[in-house]
């Protein structure tokens, strides 16, 4: 489980995080929704400690993780698996040596273990045919895959993405969703995702957080969003002209 | 990068200095990457070094010899003073610039492509430390290559002034020879050897430094890797000052 606890973050004098506690539950994907610049991508460096919080606590399993010292923290880092909004991929080595340097880095495994282990990584997302070439050789959302075959290496206890769809498919788009859910179940993982969309929140939104300007406006599951009676997030969910159309054929009784 | 203060920078180099020599947490892979940055800043050198250094002891031969050209003065102190200067200053100092600037400016916007595409970050999420384990390797790479292609220098310089020296025969072959080994002090070998690891570490701590915080995007990236090579040689020749002051007096 992640707690956050009443989280402040500005950038010279500007707030982007204003007071915000929100609880990450374990085994649940826990995900954060709202506009672009409303500072999900924030929240997420805050979490894991690449950003400095001005107030507040991250409690990862109830101990506060901006006070511990560098070697607790490196032992709290190895359990999370993150994934970076452009990918972060180590340009100078293959699909394979990036999915394979975390083991490499932290695991005594011998060498047939991690080949297993990585072509295990790179079939959950379908990319077993690419492992030789380099990171500028392989399409966006392909990077996007290899990422997240990185960050679930370890099998890591916390797993962070930060918008694992854009720029996918609505294919792949789904078949990454559904890896997600299964993996925060099936090894009973706290996932935290970053989306802005709304077939993500459908298919995988446990616990939904909307953030609006910084602040946490609204928090619920993905049955409770359409019901929901705070207006920025309804302008939020209702933005395209079909699901407009919906809500208005739902509203009249037409569904 | 906002302006800050030089203490600024000090402070934080000194930090950043510290991260790097923390104990490294897997020594294999740290010894992968030290292979792997030899080949890429050292033997990638080999041949800038030896161009240069051809010409630079063909030029100091040729102007030797157009100064000294007196009938009171022997000429084979034309191989002496060849001999002098690029043992003294040349293969250690000049050749530092030149790497300064080769291997800087590499380092720099390697480190810096990696910071603002985030993979620095994500060295640090998985708990490594990347302070250490992207700088350290090519610190001790260079400290560790760069007296090889000094020597190679001092080899190929005084190969390159009896090359020209006999080809315009300002010299003769035996008379260059005599000059090489006349007054020989095998000290001003050592000498330059030290300075070379001295500058090794200065060019590749300080480009590390710059291109590890690079903030903003690719423009900075290229800006962070002037700078580096800016600051680095300023620092080589300071240094240069200190240790000639420090080893031959
Ligand atoms: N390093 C930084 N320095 C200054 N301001 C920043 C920095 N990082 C983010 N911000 C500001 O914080 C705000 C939130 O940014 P953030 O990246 O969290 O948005 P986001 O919700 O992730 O948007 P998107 O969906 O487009 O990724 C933005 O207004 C941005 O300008
Ligand atoms: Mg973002």
């Amino acid at each position: 489980m992640i707690e956050v606890k009443n989280v402040t973050k500005s950038f010279a004098g500007r707030v982007v995080l204003d007071d915000i506690s929100i609880n990450f539950e374990q085994g649940k994907t826990n995900l954060i929704i709202g506009h672009s610049g409303s500072g999900k991508t924030v929240l997420l460096k805050c979490i894991v400690g690449l950003l400095e919080i001005d107030k507040g606590e991250i409690l990862f399993n109830s101990t506060d993780f901006t006070r511990m010292n560098f070697k607790d923290k490196k032992e709290v880092r190895k359990q999370i698996g993150m994934l970076f909004q452009g990918g972060a991929l180590f340009d100078s080595s293959t699909v394979e040596e990036n999915v394979r340097f975390p083991l490499d880095m932290f695991t005594d495994m011998l060498p047939h273990e991690k080949r297993q282990r990585v072509n295990f990584c790179l079939k959950c997302v379908k990319l077993e045919k690419v492992s030789k070439l380099f990171p500028s050789e392989i399409s966006g959302g392909m990077k996007k895959r290899v990422a997240i075959a990185r960050a679930i290496a370890l099998n890591p206890k916390y797993l962070l993405c930060d918008e694992p769809n854009s720029g996918l498919d609505p294919m792949t788009s789904l078949v990454i969703d559904s890896l997600i859910k299964e993996i925060t179940e099936e090894f009973n993982i706290t996932t935290i995702v970053n989306t802005h969309d709304m077939n993500s929140v459908m298919e995988i939104g446990d616990k939904v957080i909307f953030i609006y300007k910084g602040q946490k406006m609204w928090e619920g599951t993905k049955d409770g969003i359409f019901t929901a009676d705070n207006q920025h997030l309804n302008d939020f969910i209702f933005a395209s002209p079909m699901s407009k159309k919906i809500r208005s054929l739902a509203k009249g009784g037409g569904i | 990068m906002i302006r800050k203060g030089l203490f600024f920078h000090i402070g934080r180099y000194f930090i950043l200095m510290k991260k790097v020599f923390a104990k490294p947490e897997k020594h294999k892979i740290y010894y992968q990457q030290f292979l792997k940055e030899i080949d890429n800043l050292g033997v990638n050198s080999l041949g800038i070094v030896a161009i240069i250094s051809a010409f630079m002891g063909a030029v100091i031969t040729i102007q030797t010899a157009y100064n000294v050209q007196n009938p009171l003065l022997p000429s084979y102190l034309i191989g002496v003073a060849a001999r002098d200067s690029i043992l003294l200053e040349f293969s250690s100092t000049m050749v530092a610039l030149i790497l300064a600037g080769k291997v800087g400016s590499s380092i720099a916007s390697e480190l810096g492509t990696m910071r603002v595409s985030e993979q620095i970050d994500a060295l640090e999420i998985m708990g490594v430390n990347s302070a250490s384990y992207l700088i350290l390797p090519k610190i001790l790479a260079a400290m560790v290559f760069n007296p090889f292609l000094t020597l190679v220098s001092m080899v190929v310089g005084i190969s390159g002034g009896w090359a020209i020296g006999t080809l315009t025969e300002v010299i003769t072959t035996q008379e260059f020879i005599l000059g090489i080994r006349y007054a020989f002090i095998p000290y001003y070998i050592t000498y330059g050897l030290i300075k070379t690891v001295v500058f090794a570490f200065i060019m590749t701590s300080i480009a590390s430094y710059y291109g590890y915080y690079v903030e903003g995007g690719s423009l900075e990236v290229g800006r962070s890797s002037t700078r580096a090579v800016v600051y680095s040689s300023v620092v080589i020749l300071m240094f240069n000052l200190i240790l000639t002051k420090l080893l031959l007096s």
